[in-house]
Parts: C-alpha cells; structure tokens; sequence
C-alpha cells in the first residue's frame, strides 16, 4: 500500500490497509511522499503480488503508470497495480490502459476492495 | 517458474535483489525447495555481523535503525534490515509499516529492507527471520540489523541470532524492581534510553546500571539453539501435519467426542506409536 507523489492524506491508505489486514493479508505500508522509483524498489524488496495506490492529490495520471513502467523496467511486471483514490471520470479509462488493473473511487465497500484481490490476484506458485 | 539450487546460490551472492527477496518469501511461506536453497547457501553466509533491536511497542526501534543504517551507510557499509511486525490472532493478516520509518534509504541500493510478520510465533523472531538473515549475509551485506517485534519481558529469541542486542527503552518504564526482573534486561549488550528528552531520563538511568550484567552467549549456544529451534518447526510442521491428516487422528477426536476415550490416553496411543524412545512408555 504506497502513497505516491505530494499528497499527505494517508486516511483512506491506512483504512485499505486495515481492511485487508482484517482479511488476512499481510500489508506492507510505504508511508507518505513516495516517488515511484521508491513504491518499485519497496515492492521488489517485499516481493508483493500487488501494489496499491492512493492518490488524492491529481497528479495520477503521471505517478500511477510511472510505477507500472518502472516495475516493468525492473522485470517485476508479474506485480499487479492497482489505484485508489478520487479521480475524474474520463481518467479512470486512461490508467486502465497504462496497465493499472483496478480503480476503486470514492465510496466503494471494503468488501469489494478486498474481493476484487481475491479474485484477480493469483497467489504466486 | 524456478531457477535450479545452484542458479539461485548464484545470483543470491551476486547480490540480486529479486531473487533474495523472492528467496525470503518462499522461506516465510515454508516452500520446501526453500530449504534447498539454504543448503546450498550455507557455505556463503557467517561473514555479516548481526544486530539486533529490540523493545516494547513505540520506543523508537524503527527511527534507531533508520539512523543506525546511515550511519553504516556513511562509514561505506552495505546493510540489510529485517523488521518484524505482528500478525493480527484473528485474521492471520498484518500491517507492516517498519519501513515508514526507514523511507530514505529505500533508494540505496547498498541498503535492503524487508519486513516480516511474526505468523503467530511468539518470542520476538520468527524461524524464517533467523533463515532470512542467511540469505541477506549470503548477499554480501556487511551488517544486518534484525528489528524485532515489539517485545515486552520474556521474548529474548534475538539473543541466539545476533552478535549484539540492543534493548530499547524509554524513560517512564518502569522502577527498579523491573531492572531487577529476569527476562529482556538480562540479554541486552547495549541499553539505549530514547526520548531522553523525557522526565525521569536521570531515574531510568540509575535503575538500569543496576540491572544484572548479561552472561555472555557462547558460539556454540547460538547454534545450539538455532538447530534446536529448526529441527522444533520441521516436527511441528511435517509430523504434526501428518498425525492430524491421519484417520486414527480423526477416530481418535471422534471417541474423545462421544466420551468414549479420554485426550490423554488418545495422545499416548498417538505418540507411542511414531516415537519408539523417549516420552511414551
């Protein structure tokens, strides 16, 4: 769970991370202010099989493909990324096509959030 | 996909990240070509000198390593961090967020950070923690520095693995009858008093020079224990398994049910049948 770029409001991050933690996932948290060469180098020390974004601040539509790039560039394209956070509506296409595989916006249930990794991130072999 | 054992030896000691960091996670989830791998990693570790950190929860564990690292950093150091944090009883799930605390260093590819959650062990480290520090000095890392879970009197499991303990304390904690205690007090080689800013700074100090000195544990205890504690989770893992997948396990549990059999006599039958010495009679 990374929060990139400037943004400081970490409320819905920590709420998602607990949501998955109640689901029995182990959740690894970025902290604040992380640039996506940070968020990649994390998630490659972890080994994940999935990388959350949030993002509240606008500035998505650079950071969030900028992190599927890096971990493609790294070799760690088998890492799932998804974003969270409050987007316009015309965005959410746009990230989907850089290779983010999930938006959840505003208002979405926990359930579904977790759900949704259940169903769409295979645990490695 | 998996490389072969020498493949894996290969790029480990080349100081790969992916394949360490993928290493450490087949450890954590117990694959059992990990132990393969550690075999063939074995001869390449020894060389690291380990630190361990420990103390209760919120005493500033994290922000001492994160200093303790740049400082290791700038002596030209390279410097792997393992930190643990709980596993929720409930969900299995964890939150690890040792690394907030660490941030700045997550770009220096002379520094390798992982977390870890404790699974349900008790003790303070994890059996995957102590095979999680072979691979990180088998990657060449100069120091590791092994961040316990947040402990609080009796979880003293990262004496057997570090070279030196550091106990972190803050001032408030406690009087002199807890200096007294036996437990974490006794295995630090280093006390650290944080937030010495606090009141008491003076008290706590005092109560500390008091405590008894740590006896000093022996190459061989170390290990000792080490062996001990993996032939422990290989009987755990495997033979319990294997006794509670049994259908005499199942008939057993369905006798104590219907009060036809008592728990004891049922788990004598159990054990004297796979143990030929020992315990059973």
């Amino acid at each position: 769970m990374a929060k990139p770029g400037l943004d400081g409001h970490d409320r819905g991050a920590r709420i998602i991370a607990r949501a998955y933690r109640d689901a029995g996932f182990e959740v690894v948290y970025s902290g604040l202010h992380q640039t996506p060469e940070e968020i990649v180098q994390a998630a490659i020390q972890e080994d994940v099989d999935m990388v959350g974004l949030s993002s509240l601040a606008g500035a998505h539509m650079y950071l969030f493909p900028r992190v599927v790039e890096l971990l493609k560039e790294k070799g760690a394209d088998d890492i799932v990324v998804c974003g969270g956070g409050i987007f316009p509506e015309e965005d959410i296409p746009k990230l989907k096509k850089a290779g983010i595989k999930e938006i959840f916006t505003p208002g979405t249930p926990l359930k579904e959030v977790v759900g949704w990794v259940e169903e769409h991130v295979e645990p490695r072999q | 996909m998996r490389s072969d054992t020498s493949q894996i030896t290969e790029k480990v000691t080349s100081g790969d990240v992916r394949a360490a960091a993928k290493l450490i996670r087949d450890i954590d989830d117990k694959v059992p070509e990990a132990r393969e791998y550690l075999k063939d990693l074995y001869p390449f570790t020894g060389r690291a000198y380990v630190i361990g950190i420990t103390g209760s929860p919120g005493v500033g564990k994290s922000t001492l390593v994160d200093q303790m690292v740049a400082h290791l950093r700038g002596n030209g150091k390279t410097v792997g961090v393992l930190a643990v944090d709980p596993t929720s009883p409930f969900s299995g799930g964890a939150i690890l967020g040792d690394r907030v605390r660490m941030q700045r260093h997550s770009m220096d590819e002379g520094v390798f950070i992982r977390s870890m959650a404790t699974r349900g062990h008790f003790g303070g480290l994890t059996q995957s923690t102590r095979s999680a520090i072979d691979v990180l000095d088998a990657m060449g890392k100069d120091y590791i520095l092994v961040e316990t879970v947040g402990v609080g009197q009796d979880e003293i499991d990262i004496v057997q693995s570090a070279h030196t303990t550091i106990i972190v304390l803050v001032p408030g904690m406690g009087d002199d009858i807890q200096a007294l205690k036996a437990g974490i007090l006794e295995v630090g080689d280093i006390f650290v008093v944080n937030k010495a800013d606090r009141e008491q700074i003076e008290n706590h100090r005092r109560f500390l020079q008091a405590s008894p000195e740590r006896t000093f544990t022996l190459q061989r205890e170390k290990a000792k224990n080490d062996l001990i504690e993996m032939v422990k989770d290989r009987i755990i893992n495997e033979i319990l398994a294997d006794i509670v997948n049994s259908g005499e396990f199942e008939e057993a549990l369905a006798s104590i049910l219907e009060k036809r059999l008592d728990p004891y006599t049922a788990c004598d039958t159990i054990i004297s049948k796979r143990v030929k010495t020992g315990m059973s009679k």
